[in-house]
């Protein structure tokens, strides 16, 4: 299994879970907040290749990380992110407040 | 016995409002609603949308207590109406609750976009509550719908 997270300099990449909901959600907020107290990190990468559901506890996750860092300068992405994921995203306007990157994916 | 002919395919299922049982409810109803040959876009709205309407009764409805939630699917000609209803709390005003980005509980990272989700996804949505009674959400989606 791949590491769910690895930092590199001050970028922290975050796997996110298959299903991204209300459970999932709370344990990713916990860990990554351990990631972001003890390390000097200024950037998040969500990365949602493993991902096939998600719903609006995943936003709140990540518009909380993203409050975070903007207050320290720094900034959150998405990659790997599904037509699925990404209609979500926008219906949420994180397109506003982060880069999504695209990816193709034959189950949408 | 009710001699009237049946029309509609109806299940319940009442759970623990542990959020564990969260991705049960999805996957039960995902797979009751395949009688109706959804694609999977449509199946993946339902989900997001039940999934929505049993975070709240958990997080809001209970406030991290464990008490029943109950979920009643009714499948009609091409039609899926799903309710659920938790006896907790109950919500105070309503039109509020339903806001883009409006929420209780900003503490807990919880975006406000739970009722926008379920708008989104399904073609209609109603909630009926009563302060200290509890809350009943009833969404209904067209399958087939969209070509």
């Amino acid at each position: 299994m791949d590491q769910v997270y690895q930092i590199e300099g001050v970028s922290l990449t975050v796997q996110m879970p298959a299903e991204l909901d209300h459970p999932s959600s709370e344990r990713l907020k916990k860990e990554t907040d351990f990631y972001l107290e003890n390390y000097h990190i200024q950037h998040i990468i969500f990365d949602f290749r493993n991902t096939n559901f998600m719903d609006s506890s995943g936003i709140g996750v990540m518009a909380g990380r993203y409050r975070l860092l903007d207050l320290r300068g720094g900034s959150v992405e998405a990659v790997h992110v599904s037509e699925r994921i990404d209609k979500i995203l926008h219906l949420s306007g994180m397109h506003k407040i982060m880069k999504i990157h695209r990816e193709e994916r034959k189950d949408g | 016995m009710d001699k009237k002919k049946k029309t509609a395919n109806e299940m319940a299922i009442e759970f623990d409002g542990y959020p564990s049982n969260e991705g049960f409810a999805r996957v039960a109803v995902a797979a009751f609603c395949t009688q109706l040959n959804p694609t999977l876009e449509e199946v993946a709205d339902l989900k997001t949308a039940l999934s929505e309407a049993i975070t709240n009764a958990i997080i809001h409805g209970y406030e991290g207590e464990v008490h029943k939630i109950r979920l009643e699917c009714k499948l009609e000609k091409n039609t899926i109406y799903i309710a659920v209803t938790d006896k907790g709390k109950g919500i105070e005003d309503i039109e509020k609750a339903m806001q883009p980005m409006y929420t209780t509980k900003p503490e807990l990272d919880r975006s406000g976009m739970g009722f926008v989700f379920m708008e989104a996804f399904m073609d209609q949505v109603q909630v009926e509550s009563r302060p200290g009674e509890g809350t009943v959400v009833r969404m209904k989606k067209v399958i087939g719908g969209q070509v």
